[in-house]
C-alpha cells in the first residue's frame, strides 16, 4: 500500500495538465475579457498612443456590450430552467422505480438508460431534425389522420425537447443513486405512520433523495445553459442561445474574442452560482447523513 | 385478556413467485393481548405480520380489524403502527420530528391539523416514556441501537394505535439490553393497553413477554397456547424442539395412562389413544432425575457433561438414543446412571412427520 505522504505526488501529472489547459487558457480567457477589441474606440486611441508608449488598457466595456444580449441570456436561463424541470419529473419516477429494481435487474435497465448515450450527440440531434421538420415524420404521421402540419422545429419548445433528450440520463442516473440508499422500510414506515403517495414523496423520498436532485439539476442545467449545437439545429435562427452568440464571437461572423471571452466569463458565473446554491442543498442532506 | 377480537385472519394465503409462503392461514387476535409469532426463519412470521399492516396483500383470504374486512386498505388507512427490524428511522429528521412524523400528517376530529402546542405535548411525554427525556434535539445517527430502538416505538405509539406490530424489534441488540427492552415493552404494553403482536424465532423472548404464543413452521400455524401450555403440552415434535431443549423418543401408548419407551413402562398422565397407538414422548431435560443405577426405570451411560452456569449439561446414552439432562449434580463421564421421570413430566404426543 502506498503511504499517504507519497500518494499525493500521484496527483502531479493531473495538476501538471489542469495547469496548463485549465488554469492558464481561463486566465486567457479573462485578458481578453478585460481588454478592449480590435475595433473599439478605446483600443484605436491606445493604439495611436502605442507608437509612444506600449500600455495595457483594461476596460469593463466588453462586460457592458453583455448588456445588449440580455434577452439572449433570459432565453437561455429560461430554456434551461424549462429542460431541467422537465428532465426532473420524468427522471423522479424512473430513478426510483430503478432503485427498487432487484440488483441484476437494475444492472440492465441502467445499460438501457445510457444506451441513447453510446449514440453520438450530433447524430441524436440530427435524427430529432427529420423527425419534427415540416415533412418531417411527425407531420406525416399526423396528416395520415388528417392533422397539421404543425411548426414544430425552429422553435423553443423543440430545443427544450432536444435538451431533455439528451440530458435526461444525466438526471436519472445521480436520482437513482440517491434513492438506491433508500432502505424499502423507511418508505413503509412513512406509509405506517400515515403518508399517502403523495405525502410518502413530498416528506420522504424528496429530502432523502435531495444529494442527487442536486447533482441532477446541475448536470442537467449546465450544459444546456450553455448549448449550441441544440438551438442551432433544432432551434433555428429565432432561438439564439448564450453558446450561440459565444461560438458567433469566435468562429462566426461577429468575430470578437473579447467580447466572446466576456460572455464565457458571464456565463462562467452563472453556472458556478447555480452550482453553488444547489451545492448547499447537498450539504444539508449531507449533514443529516453524518 | 377479554374476549373482544381485534385482528381476526381467515384462510389467508400468500404466494411469492408461486411459492405459497401462507397456506390457509387463520388466526383470531384479542383486544389488549399481547400476541407473538414464533417460528424459524421463512417460516412466514414477519409475512403475517405485513399482511396485517398492509404491505402484503394476500391472494385470498381475509383480514378483518374490529369486524372489519381491511384486506383492500392501503397501510396508511390502518389503526396500526409497525415497529421495524432495523427501525427504519428517517435519516433526515431529528429525534422530535421522527416521533412527530405521524401526529404531523393526523387530523383531529374536526378535520384540522393537530396544534403544535399538543403535538410537542404528546412527543415529549411519548419520550419520556422511553426514557429519552432530553434527546430530542439529537440526530438520530448520535443514538446508540438500544436509543434508535426507542425511538422507533416511541414513534409508533404516539400515534395510539389499536395494534403494534413488531418485527423482531430487539435482533440487533446485545443479550443484556435485549432483555431490558424485553420488560421494558411488557411494561409498555400493560401501561397502555395496546394490543402487541411480536415476531421472533427467539422462543425464550416468546416465553418471556407473551400472553399467546403461535408457533409457525412453513406457512402453517402449529399451535396457539399460552407460554406455559406451549413449553410443557407441546402438539407435536417440531414444537417440542423448538421450544428449548427436550428428548423426543418413540413409545408405545399401552393403555389409557401408561406408556412404554426405553423397554420401560411409566405412568403417565394423558389419555385418549388407541390401544398400542404409536406416540412420540416428551420429556425436557430438567424433568429427568438422577438416581443410583440400581433405583432408576432406566439407566444410562454419561458421555459428557458440560458445565452450562446454572446447571450441568449432560449427554447420556439410554439404549442408542442419546438423552439430554440438565442437572445441578454432575455425573462423571463415562459413569452408569439411573434416571427416574415423574408422571407429569411425560409429554404425550400424537406421531407427526415432523
Amino acid at each position: 500500500m502506498l503511504k499517504t505522504k507519497n500518494s499525493r505526488w500521484l496527483a502531479a501529472p493531473y495538476l501538471v495538465w489542469m495547469v496548463t489547459f485549465i488554469v492558464v487558457p481561463l486566465l486567457i480567457v479573462i485578458w481578453y475579457a478585460l481588454t478592449p477589441s480590435q475595433t473599439s474606440a478605446i483600443n484605436a486611441a491606445a493604439a495611436a498612443d502605442a507608437a509612444t508608449a506600449p500600455t495595457v488598457v483594461f476596460t469593463l466595456e466588453n462586460l457592458t456590450q453583455i448588456g445588449r444580449y440580455t434577452g439572449v441570456f433570459a432565453r437561455s436561463l429560461i430554456l434551461a430552467a424549462e429542460a431541467t424541470a422537465i428532465c426532473l419529473v420524468l427522471a423522479f419516477p424512473v430513478g426510483y422505480a430503478l432503485s427498487r429494481l432487484r440488483a441484476n435487474k437494475q444492472h440492465i435497465m441502467l445499460m438501457l438508460v445510457m444506451l441513447p448515450m453510446w449514440m453520438n450527440f450530433l447524430l441524436r440531434t440530427y435524427a430529432w431534425m427529420s423527425l419534427l421538420e415540416n415533412n418531417g415524420l411527425i407531420n406525416r404521421l399526423l396528416g395520415f389522420f388528417g392533422l397539421g402540419p404543425f411548426q414544430l422545429i425552429n422553435t423553443s419548445g423543440a430545443v427544450v425537447l432536444g435538451m431533455v433528450y439528451n440530458y435526461l440520463p444525466y438526471m436519472i442516473l445521480p436520482l437513482y443513486t440517491a434513492m438506491t440508499k433508500i432502505d424499502n422500510s423507511i418508505i413503509e414506515a412513512a406509509q405506517d405512520l400515515g403518508c399517502n403517495l403523495r405525502r410518502t414523496v413530498t416528506r420522504v423520498l424528496i429530502p432523502l433523495s435531495s444529494s442527487g436532485i442536486a447533482t441532477g439539476i446541475t448536470m442537467v442545467f449546465v450544459p444546456s445553459v450553455s448549448t449550441f449545437i441544440i438551438s442551432r439545429m433544432l432551434g433555428g435562427g429565432s432561438n439564439l442561445l448564450i453558446g450561440d452568440l459565444i461560438e458567433l464571437q469566435f468562429l462566426g461572423n461577429a468575430y470578437n474574442l473579447n467580447l466572446g471571452s466576456a460572455m464565457s466569463l458571464v456565463l462562467m458565473v452563472i453556472v458556478l452560482l447555480c452550482m453553488s446554491f444547489t451545492s448547499s442543498f447537498d450539504e444539508e442532506s449531507m449533514e443529516g447523513v453524518m | 385478556m377479554n374476549e373482544n377480537l381485534i385482528v381476526s385472519l381467515k384462510d389467508i394465503v400468500v404466494e411469492f413467485d408461486g411459492e405459497k409462503v401462507l397456506d390457509g392461514l387463520s388466526l383470531d387476535i384479542h383486544d389488549k393481548e399481547f400476541v407473538t409469532f414464533l417460528g424459524p426463519s421463512g417460516c412466514g412470521k414477519t409475512t403475517t405480520l405485513r399482511v396485517i399492516a398492509g404491505f402484503i396483500t394476500p391472494k385470498s383470504g381475509n383480514v378483518f380489524f374490529d369486524g372489519q374486512d381491511i384486506a383492500d386498505l392501503p397501510p396508511y388507512k390502518r389503526q396500526v403502527n409497525t415497529v421495524f427490524q432495523k427501525y427504519a428511522l428517517f435519516p433526515h429528521l431529528n429525534v422530535f420530528e421522527n416521533v412527530a412524523f405521524g401526529l404531523r400528517l393526523q387530523k383531529d376530529e374536526n378535520g384540522k391539523k393537530l396544534s403544535e402546542a399538543l403535538i410537542r405535548e404528546k412527543v415529549l411525554e411519548m419520550l419520556a416514556t422511553v426514557g429519552l427525556k432530553g434527546y430530542e434535539r439529537r440526530s438520530i445517527h448520535q443514538l446508540s441501537g438500544g436509543q434508535q430502538q426507542r425511538v422507533a416505538i416511541a414513534r409508533s405509539l404516539v400515534n395510539s394505535p389499536r395494534v403494534l406490530l413488531l418485527d423482531e424489534p430487539l435482533g440487533a441488540l446485545d443479550l443484556k439490553l435485549r432483555k431490558e427492552m424485553q420488560l421494558e415493552l411488557k411494561r409498555l404494553q400493560r401501561e397502555m393497553q395496546i394490543t402487541f403482536v411480536y415476531v421472533t424465532h427467539d422462543q425464550e423472548e416468546a416465553l418471556t413477554m407473551s400472553d399467546t404464543v403461535v408457533v409457525m413452521n412453513d406457512g402453517h400455524i402449529q399451535q396457539i397456547g399460552s407460554p406455559e401450555d406451549i413449553y410443557n403440552e407441546p402438539c407435536n415434535a417440531f414444537v417440542a424442539r423448538f421450544i428449548g431443549d427436550s428428548n423426543i423418543v418413540d413409545g408405545v401408548m399401552l393403555k389409557d395412562y401408561l406408556v412404554s419407551f426405553g423397554g420401560q413402562e411409566f405412568l403417565c398422565v394423558d389419555g385418549g389413544f388407541a390401544p398400542n397407538e404409536s406416540v412420540q414422548v416428551v420429556i425436557r431435560p430438567e424433568d429427568v432425575e438422577i438416581v443410583p443405577p440400581q433405583d432408576g426405570a432406566l439407566t444410562g451411560r454419561v458421555r459428557e457433561v458440560i458445565f452450562k452456569g446454572v446447571h450441568f449439561e449432560m449427554h447420556v446414552d439410554v439404549e442408542g438414543y442419546e438423552w439430554l439432562i440438565h442437572s445441578t449434580h454432575a455425573s462423571q463421564p463415562g459413569e452408569i446412571i439411573g434416571m427416574n421421570i415423574a408422571p407429569d413430566m411425560i409429554h404425550i404426543m400424537r406421531r407427526t412427520e415432523g
